[in-house]
């Protein structure tokens, strides 16, 4: 399987359950051995210090995990004192900056993977590989997540959607990638390489 | 004063109260009689064979083989580490490093008491060196294995909060800090409570070993007070080179976690 995937796009990943989309994801934000190449702007994975890649290759997952008992000491580690990026982002998601100072076991699954998606744009990478990223959210939210993935191509960044919902692919992607369970299919010529 | 040596019969005398662990097990139906049994022999075929072969050590009194029998307790202990964990990393590897680590702190913390707080003469004294150097590698072990099963056991529960970092371009030491920091308290707390103890609730083998054989009280707590501050120090030295190592091991060189190197046991 070959693609690629042009800056300010969005290529859909679709399949069933256990068709790989998710491995697909972690493997080119390098998070798993995996064979292939993978390259962005002209350099392959394995020539760059993996840490630098993912600086670059953000991989959002389905179930964020949390290593601090609020989401506080994060973002302050990544944004520093540029309190309004991050209060702009949060708005853009529909929460509060007064989030950030609640115990994470308190606060709603849906809440958590919109500070989790934060947590992935507020350094700006340039690809962005999203794995069901409003899998827990109602639609209010979900259309906010949605008009942050918009914007995110209108700044020419390149995203990697995974979702079941159709409507959604839709809604965002300029290309689909479909996989089946034994072996993937290119649903969209214009990507095949 | 002088000890009062043990004959068989008063061994046997105190055998009967093993009988008491058969009769709770059959009662309670652990299904333990088995085990008891094994582990009663196994101790006495051990202790047996050690006591053989510690005499004729000590009537060599040979460098070549104090070092040999403590090369074999080395191994041994090495071996320990692999069986004893619940879900142990890596393979021929991990046992070469672990008991390559063990080896490394028993040589430095035995050197030290022996060669330079204690200085007995000759120096490589067998009556010395291999009694403390079994204290030290046993306590360093069991530190070493508490560190390896809670590394292992927090890395799987907590792997998401670890992956996120990881995808965050965080870089692996940075990644896996929460398990290691648990890991590491968790092997270095038993000997802590140990010192905390000692004295108050029990009195260490060690000790209890010397005034039975008619060291004077006094100079048996100065000896056990060394020996805490050796086991104390090798228990760290032990904590860290396992819980690094295993990181190590557990992931790689792209900063990947990779958990497909821990083997399970069933």
């Amino acid at each position: 399987m070959t693609f690629e995937v042009a800056a300010g796009e969005c290529l859909a990943i679709e399949g069933p359950s256990g068709s790989g989309k998710s491995r697909l994801l972690r493997a080119i934000a390098d998070l798993d051995p995996a064979p292939g190449q993978v390259f962005l702007d002209g350099e392959e994975r394995n020539e760059v210090p993996a840490t630098h890649w993912r600086t670059n290759v953000r991989y959002c997952a389905a179930e964020p995990g949390w290593w601090t008992e609020t989401a506080a000491p994060v973002f302050k580690a990544m944004v520093g004192t540029d309190t309004p990026r991050l209060n702009r982002l949060l708005s853009a998601l529909g929460l509060g900056p007064e989030l950030l100072d609640r115990p994470l076991a308190l606060v709603s699954t849906g809440e958590r993977q919109r500070l989790a998606l934060a947590r992935a744009l507020i350094d700006e990478p340039k690809v962005l590989l999203f794995d069901e990223p409003t899998s827990a959210l109602d639609p209010q939210a979900t259309a906010l997540v949605e008009e942050l993935i918009k914007y995110q191509k209108l700044a020419g960044r390149t995203v990697l959607l995974v979702t079941h919902d159709h409507a959604q692919v839709e809604r965002l992607s300029d290309a689909r990638l479909v996989l089946a369970k034994r072996r993937p299919t290119n649903a969209n010529a214009e990507h095949a390489a | 004063m002088s000890y009062v040596p043990l004959t068989p019969l008063d061994l046997t005398l105190a055998a009967l109260l093993l009988v008491a662990n058969a009769a709770i097990s059959f009662a309670f139906r652990l299904k333990l009689e088995k085990s008891i049994a094994i582990a009663v022999v196994r101790m006495l075929v051990q202790l047996a064979l050690i006591s053989i072969v510690l005499k004729f050590i000590f009537a060599q009194t040979s460098p070549l083989w104090t070092a040999m029998l403590g090369l074999v307790m080395v191994i041994a202990a090495g071996i320990e580490v692999m069986s004893r964990q619940q879900r142990p990393v890596g393979g021929w590897y991990a046992f070469g490093l672990q008991t390559a680590t063990l080896f490394f702190i028993g040589m430095v913390v035995t050197g030290l008491g022996v060669g330079v707080i204690i200085e007995p003469n000759p120096w490589y004294a067998p009556r010395y060196i291999l009694p403390i150097l079994g204290m030290v590698l046993s306590n360093t072990l069991t530190g070493m294995c508490l560190v390896l099963d809670t590394l292992t056991e927090t890395i799987n529960r907590e792997r998401t909060a670890i992956e996120a970092r990881l995808a965050l371009g965080a870089p692996r030491f940075e990644a896996l800090e929460n398990p290691l920091r648990v890991a590491m308290r968790t092997g270095m707390i038993p000997i802590l409570n140990a010192m905390a103890t000692t004295g108050i609730v029990a009195l260490p083998g060690m000790m209890t070993g010397q005034i039975l054989a008619g060291v004077a009280p006094v100079e048996a707590a100065k000896y056990q007070v060394l020996i805490m501050f050796l086991i104390a120090g090798a228990t760290a030295l032990g904590a860290v080179c396992a819980g690094v190592g295993a990181i190590i091991l557990l992931t790689d060189d792209r900063h990947r976690l990779r958990l497909d190197r821990i083997r399970s046991k069933t």
